[in-house]
């Protein structure tokens, strides 16, 4: 490490004699690819690899995508008719139906909730994790990362064993233990609203602890000594975090929620399971859901597709700000 | 990482102005006791799962809550390994980990070669490829599926291996490669070029000093992509539905909706075997795990 602090290589200054009587002046800012080469073919020999392997499961099934959105494309062209161009028809039939709509309304509003929740439990998690001593820190970590490694397939399963109708904790803790009698033999996944509260409630305890651990690491490089003088000044803890925390937060804020936004509205294994073991799939199609059921299990790939573009478009304009903000921070 | 001895250590606790410490000891013991019930929440169906796995299904379907496996058993699990009635679980658990493994090392190995690509070589493109790789993070994967579907049905490659772990390849390498960039990164060229100056070619450079630097951020990586694809459902469930080529998430679906809500402690048991090997790898890499993900990598 010590030839690299010197900041010049040793030829350079040994040709540079005006260097030696003259003051030195101060060593320029290290640049930090200050030893990248051009290199000539080389670069582009090392991406070929990757390059090819996303071209032709990325690139060219996404022009697939959308060649196939515009055009009349069932269960006939997969044996091999040839498919009738319909251009926007797809689309036009798509955004006049009023299914796509309620999957839309339905996947938004679900997400929106999650989020927030999430963000929200998040949030208050991290803070937590602050005030704790060492070994509850430990143990709550413990905890939220048991929740964050399970398998989102087997975290549906499990949480669908303890909402069982018949045999399910959850009843039995309501009805034994509160005297809920209501309770006995309630099914909750069949009405679709609280089918979405249990939806809700695993990718939310999947999600806190990403979130939580996320803001966590942020918050531990506030500066103390702003705090302190806040504190001396009288501000109280929620005025500390408005006035001082969060904003030292914010880009850590935006970029968690942002992550969160999209990986709750493309959500799909979630629901696709908890409609596996009770819920109605017509009442609680999300996008993610709706494109399969179409496409895959109703073999209109074309109307499908048009789904997907769709879906892609919302998606790609809600992450457009995280790329935007990760190329800045990158310096790329 | 950063975030590994935050979590491990964290910020000690400030010192407390004297007339305080009484009321904060008082606080500290409630959050105290806060986290251990939020403890048991988060733990908790997790605990559930392995609980449930270990009972005899007729006494879960009773009308008492069995919070230990008193009756412990094994049988759930003989169930779900050896019931030639069932689709059969070590064709799925092979496939996967046939499927995982080899996405893992392909990727990582192509990962590398962009890694270093981009971050040892100027060339024009470097910046659009980066990019590239950000924005194709972004896609979501249910969009794509149909049209991934009749690509790889157009090379007759539906219901294989190496069509599914072509796609996995392709999902895990944005990330891989964005992660990997990170780490070559973090380790200075000036390292290399001091080697070079001491006689080294400039590959023999990179391999001998560059290389084992970066053999924890390759571990680091190749777990979150084994993680990745032993957990991908939508893909494989389009892709390989035929019993034999089924993986382990595919197959706990099958296995779930064959049983119905009629033999939880046979799903449960199968769920725990599925889960096991990604927990244990979560908790190896978690602190890695923060801050690659705020880096910018995507987590499924």
């Amino acid at each position: 490490m010590t030839t690299t602090d010197t900041g010049l290589p040793p030829a350079v200054s040994a040709v540079d004699g005006e260097r030696i009587v003259t003051p030195q002046p101060a060593p320029p800012p290290k640049r930090r690819r200050f030893s990248r080469r051009a290199g000539g073919l080389t670069p582009y020999g090392l991406l070929v690899p990757a390059s090819l392997v996303l071209a032709a499961i990325v690139g060219w099934p996404l022009i697939q995508l959308l060649i196939t959105s515009m055009q009349e494309f069932g269960r006939a062209q997969v044996f091999g008719a040839p498919p009738t161009w319909v251009w926007f028809e797809n689309y036009v039939s798509v955004l006049t139906d009023v299914t796509f709509y309620e999957v839309l309304g339905r996947s938004l509003v679900f997400a929106a909730v999650c989020v927030v929740t999430t963000m929200v439990l998040g949030t208050l998690m991290a803070l937590l994790l602050q005030r704790l001593p060492k070994g509850f820190r430990l143990l709550l970590s413990l905890g939220m990362l048991l929740a964050w490694a399970m398998p989102p397939l087997s975290a549906t399963i499990v949480w669908g064993w303890m909402f069982d109708t018949d045999y399910g904790i959850i009843n039995s803790v309501l009805v034994n233990g509160f005297g809920l009698e209501q309770f006995q033999q309630h099914s909750w996944l069949i009405d679709p609203l609280s089918f979405f509260l249990v939806a809700g409630i695993i990718i939310v305890w999947g999600a806190v602890p990403f979130v939580a651990f996320t803001i966590y690491a942020g918050l531990t490089q506030v500066p103390d000594e702003v705090l302190e003088a806040a504190q001396l000044d009288g501000a109280g803890a929620f005025k500390r975090f408005r006035l001082i925390t969060f904003p030292y937060l914010k880009p850590i804020f935006l970029i968690t929620t942002i992550l969160q936004i999209i990986w709750d509205l493309k959500v799909f294994t979630q629901i696709f399971a908890l409609q596996d073991i009770g819920g109605i799939r017509a009442l609680t199609n999300t996008l993610g859901v709706y494109i399969y059921q179409v496409s895959i299990a109703g073999g209109d790939f074309g109307t499908g597709g048009a789904i997907a573009v769709i879906t892609a478009i919302i998606l790609m304009v809600v992450s457009l700000y995280y790329v935007r903000q990760t190329i800045k921070e990158e310096e790329l | 990482m950063s975030a590994t001895t935050a979590i491990v250590t964290g910020s000690s606790t400030r010192p407390a102005p004297g007339r305080r410490r009484g009321r904060n000891r008082l606080s500290t013991a409630l959050w105290s006791a806060l986290s251990v019930v939020l403890f048991a929440l988060f733990a908790f169906p997790v605990y559930w799962m392995v609980n449930t796995s270990f009972q005899p299904n007729n006494e879960i379907r009773g009308s008492e809550i069995h919070f230990w496996p008193d009756n412990f058993t094994l049988r759930n699990y003989a169930t779900v390994l050896f019931d030639p009635g069932r689709t059969p679980f070590a064709p799925a658990a092979v496939n996967s980990l046939v499927v995982t493994l080899t996405t893992v090392l392909v990727a990582l190995v192509f990962a590398f070669l962009a890694a270093i690509a981009v971050t040892r070589f100027r060339f024009k493109s470097r910046r659009g490829f980066i990019v590239m790789i950000l924005v194709i993070q972004m896609i979501p994967g249910e969009a794509m599926i149909v049209s991934i579907f009749r690509v790889i049905d157009g090379w007759h490659l539906l219901n294989t291996l190496i069509g599914l772990t072509i796609v996995y390849v392709a999902t895990v390498l944005p990330f891989t490669i964005w992660t990997l960039r990170g780490f070559v990164n973090g380790v200075p060229a000036d390292l290399e070029e001091a080697a070079m100056i001491d006689g080294c070619s400039r590959a023999g450079a990179f391999w001998r000093v560059t290389f084992p630097l970066l053999a924890p951020g390759l571990v680091a990586t190749g777990v979150f992509g084994f993680i990745q694809a032993w957990n991908e459902f939508v893909i494989a469930l389009v892709l390989n539905a035929r019993p034999e080529m089924m993986t382990l998430p595919v197959w706990l679906r099958t296995f779930l909706v064959a049983n119905g809500t009629t033999n939880w402690a046979a799903i449960m048991a199968g769920s725990t075997l599925m889960a096991i090997p990604v927990i244990v790898f979560f908790l190896i890499v978690q602190g890695r795990m923060t801050s690659g993900l705020v880096s910018g990598a995507v987590k499924g």
